[in-house]
Parts: C-alpha cells; structure tokens; sequence
C-alpha cells in the first residue's frame, strides 16, 4: 500500500511540475501573442482589450493563478485564437483528442499484431533464420524514423503502384487511420520484437522451464503455460514505457499525414502563440503518459506476487 | 543478436566514416552531386552540414546526461539513506515526464533556437535514466571488498568514488550512452522536422521537412536525408550492440 501511495504522490508532482515548467517557459517566449493572433497591423486598442480578456496583462502570479482556477473547473483557460469562436481549451483539445486516441490504439494494436508472434517465434527458433531475418527487420526497424518511412511509404503507393488517388484528394475510407497506425505501429514494433524475444529466451533459461519439460509436458503447454506467462511481465513495462514514444511519435506522424489530432493542434497553437491551448496540451499529455505507467506499475504489482512481498 | 555480433565490426565503422566526411569540406560543388533544394541549395553538402549537426546534438546531449545522470547516481548509490531516497524520487519524477513533448517546448520557448538551446532541453529530462542506471551498479559494487578496503586505509569519498566506484559503473554507462546518442540525434531531427529545430544550422530534420513537403516534384530530398538519419542510427544502434555483448554481457 506504502509503495502505492508513494508512486501517486510522485505522479502528482510529476503533472504540477511539467504544468509549471511549461507555463513559465512560455512566458519568457519572445513574442506577444496579441502580434500572432490579431496581427501587427491590429488596432492597439483591440490588442489591449485581447491582452485584458485573456489576462495576459496582469502580473505574473495572477495569470498562474488563474490558469490553476481553468484546471479546477475542467475548462483549462479560454482559447487565445486557435479557434475562432474563443471556446474553452477543453472543448478544443476534446474535439481533436479522440483522432489521436485513434490512432495511438490502433498503433499499438499493428504493433502487437506484429512483434507478439514474431518475437516468440524468433526466441524458440534462436539462432536459425527466422530469428536472424526478424532481428534484422527490427533494428531497421528502430533505426527509421516515421518522418522519412511516412513519405516514402506514401511516394510508394501513390506514385510508383498508383493504387492511391493523387496527393490533394482527400483519402477516403479506413485509409486516413489504417497508413498512419502502420506506419508508427511499424516503428513501434520494432522495439517490442526486440523485447518480446529477449524475454522469452530469460524465461526459457529459467529451472522451472526445465522442469515443466521434466515432467514430460508437451512442448505446447510448457511454452503457453509456463514461458509466455512469465514472459509478458517485464513486456508490459516496456509497452507502457512505450506510450511515451507513441505520443512523441503521433505528433509527427500526424504531421506527414497532415491527420487531425492533438499534435497537429499543439503545433498549430505554437505557430499562433495559443499558450493557452499549448498548456492544455502538456497537462492532457502528461496526465496521460503518467497514468499509464501508474496502471503499468500496479498491474506490474497484481501480476507478480514476488514484486508485491517486497514492496510492501 | 548473433548475426549482430558478427557482424558489428564490419557495419559498426560506418558511422565513423559518416563523421569523417562532416568537416565543412561544404562549398556547392558544380555538379550538385544529389540535386539541389528549393531554393537551390546543394544537397550534397547541406547533408554534409547536417551530419555536423547531428554529431554535435548527439555526442553532446549525451555527454551532458551522462555527467549528470552519473554524479547523481553514484552520490545517491554511495551515501544511501536519506539522500538516495531524496535523488531517486526526484529522478522518478523527471524520468516519468514526457520528455520529447517537454523538449519541444522548451526549445520553442527559447525563441530563436539556436543547437545549444536544443542539447540543453534534452537534458531536462535526458540525465534522470543514467541516475538509475549508475545508482543500481554502485549499490552493488560498493558492497565488495576493494572498496572496503580502499575505505579502511583512510581514502578519502571523493577519491572512493572516482578512482574505486566510477571505472566500475562505466560499462554499462557507456553501452546505453550508444543508444542514447542514436536517441539524440533521432530527438534532434524530429524537432527539426516539426520546425522547432535549431535555427541557426541546417540539420537533416529540416531537410526532411522541406522534402517531405515536395516529395512528388523531387523525392530524392526526402530520401537522402532519411537515408543519412537511417544509416548513422542504425550503425550507431549496431555499434551499441556490439559494445552490449563485450562489456555487458548479462543485460538482454
């Protein structure tokens, strides 16, 4: 219980100090927002009463305070011109949140689909060409960023195969998802193929695996029964390690996709200064990132009864 | 991971030829070797450029991590008590934020970003794996003999973690310092790509960026960038296992 309760106190100041970071550095940023949003040419006038609505005039202390007030009654601050119709950060960032959700499950799916069977395989077949062709694949894997495998993989099916309409049509169907979930699915795939074979040849080494041979189990139980159970423990602390390269990841990737989304939003309010908006964005990531290694590390205590005797 | 080992000797020296290649031997060559960009810039030697870039943000940003991330680490392993609990609590925090995220905006944030800006908002959050990972191997390390011994005979904390403790801890330091240079450069070029990058260079992300923008007109752009990104990672990434399976070789 100790080990829980500690582990929410550190997420909590986690989420209160990246908030923080981000406000202050935001506001040393050179450049007014009241420039970026109204324009230069904008009557003072109208800039003074823009710096007025949205606070930006009062000191320091007081924007932190108000911007604290947004979060407590879950509006997170007004828009500073990211959209037009000055909406709340909440009801902007929630219409673009769940595009990104989207895809970050569907990414995780393509890349389960992938490295499960795959870094099973290659562990029972160590050392054989199965093994060989999917680490090579998974270091390529590793080592392509999804800005330069997302061009290409469109360059490829638009200009070479011709199987996608020309670039300006819009795409239609479950394309929009399905070649931006492949693409970061892949990358991510990479990585866990990596970690799904490495865990299962620790456990193959393992006594007890060799007892369950002992007994003359077949080679089917002892593998579904006694290694893959074992294995999945230190693989689902990577995959919620992961969620951290996965929203890094959604960012660009909407970005070469040109995908609606939360990165696409987050870049949109830095080009215009929306700090507003730009806050909101690191609180919802953030809170995220942190809840799911919270749910990772307490699965993680469920799972295994050894790692729940020394915690507590 | 065999096929890895054999052949890394052979793959690994790839990066540092990449390297050899990034003194300014700039200037636009005649031909335009690789074509030129938009505003007629020579491919060739942007790219040339940009691997300046890349090893600069890469080697520094991990050297800067490193030094911290160890101080911290071999403090808090060494005095434990109060004082690890303390540093490690603090490590779990900056180890929990999302760092790439937090990067963008610091880099954002320093207005005209300049490659130093960009190393340093790695950092933030950069360090804090090393600290575990430098904390972990002193504790077990401090436990054995020559340290006890080098402690009897008087020798001062300083010297016990410099001379006894650090040596040590290197290996596995240096094997992820590998990995965290690919991770660097990898940072470096995705800020870059989303037009937060340094401003004052020409690194392979923006490049990128500019190609990924017209890559139906002039796909090679795109492409050799990438290309450029992809090799140095994977040989980098190449060169971390090899040195995983000589000097650590209980980890996976």
């Amino acid at each position: 219980m100790k080990a829980v309760l500690k582990r929410l106190i550190g997420a909590i100041i986690a989420i209160i100090g990246a908030v923080t970071l981000v406000f202050f550095a935001l506001r040393v940023t050179p450049g007014d927002p009241a420039d970026n949003i109204l324009g230069d040419e904008a009557p003072e006038s109208a800039k003074q009463a823009f710096r007025e609505r949205l606070y930006l005039d009062q000191p320091l202390g007081t924007q932190y305070r108000v911007f604290w007030a947004g979060i407590f009654d879950g509006s997170l601050g007004t828009s500073f011109g990211v959209s037009e119709r000055q909406e709340t950060v909440a009801e902007v960032i929630g219409a673009v949140l769940p595009a990104t959700i989207e895809l970050a499950l569907a990414a995780m799916l393509i890349a389960m689909c992938i490295a499960f069977p795959l870094g099973i395989a290659a562990a029972l077949r160590q050392g054989r060409a199965l093994d060989h062709i999917s680490m090579i694949g998974a270091l390529v894997g590793v080592a392509m960023p999804v800005f330069w495998s997302g061009p290409m993989l469109l360059f490829l099916l638009t200009v070479h195969l011709q199987v996608l309409p020309d670039p300006g049509v819009p795409l239609r169907g479950p394309l929009p998802l399905l070649l931006p979930a492949i693409v970061l699915g892949a990358a991510l795939a990479a990585k866990l193929t990596r970690m799904v074979r490495a865990s299962v040849l620790d456990v193959l080494r393992e006594d007890y695996t060799t007892t369950a041979r002992a007994k003359g189990l077949s080679e089917f139980v002892v593998v579904t029964k006694h290694v893959l159970r074992n294995a999945m423990i230190p693989v689902l602390t990577v995959m919620g390690l992961q969620l951290a390269a996965l929203l890094s990841g959604a960012i660009v990737t909407e970005k070469v996709f040109a995908r609606p989304g939360i990165g696409t939003l987050l870049l949109e309010a830095i080009v215009k200064r929306d700090y507003a908006v730009i806050q909101g964005c690191v609180l919802v990531v953030t809170i995220a990132y942190v809840i799911v290694n919270l749910v990772v590390d307490l699965a993680y205590l469920a799972v295994d009864p050894r790692v729940r005797g020394r915690a507590t | 991971m065999v096929v890895t080992g054999l052949l890394s000797p052979f793959i690994a020296p790839y990066p540092e030829g990449e390297r050899d290649t990034e003194r300014p031997l700039a200037g636009p060559s005649d031909e335009h070797l690789l074509g030129t960009t938009e505003d007629g810039t020579d491919v060739l030697s942007a790219l040339v450029h940009g691997a300046r870039v890349a090893v600069v943000v890469g080697f520094a940003t991990v050297a800067l991590s490193v030094l911290i991330g160890t101080s911290v680490g071999l403090v808090s392993g060494y005095y434990g008590g109060w004082v690890d609990e303390g540093l490690m609590r603090l490590t779990e925090v900056f180890l929990s934020f999302p760092g790439f995220l937090l990067a963008l905006l610091i880099v954002f944030s320093l207005g005209e970003a300049t490659m130093l800006g960009v190393i340093l908002a790695l950092n933030v959050t950069g360090w804090a794996g090393y600290a575990r990972l430098v904390r972990g191997q002193t504790l077990t390390v401090k436990e054995r003999e020559f340290v006890l011994a080098a402690r009897s005979l008087g020798a001062s904390t300083a010297r016990i973690l410099r001379v006894h403790l650090l040596p040590n801890v290197f290996g596995p330091v240096t094997v992820q310092a590998t990995f965290g240079i690919a991770g660097a450069i990898l940072a470096e070029a995705s800020l870059s790509f989303l037009g937060v990058g340094p401003q004052d260079v020409t690194s392979w992300g923006a490049l990128l960026d500019e190609g990924a923008v017209l890559f139906l007109k002039s796909p090679h752009l795109a492409m050799m960038s990438g290309g450029c990104l992809f090799v140095s990672v994977l040989g980098i990434n190449l060169l971390g296992d090899a040195l995983r399976d000589k000097l650590d070789p209980r980890s996976l």
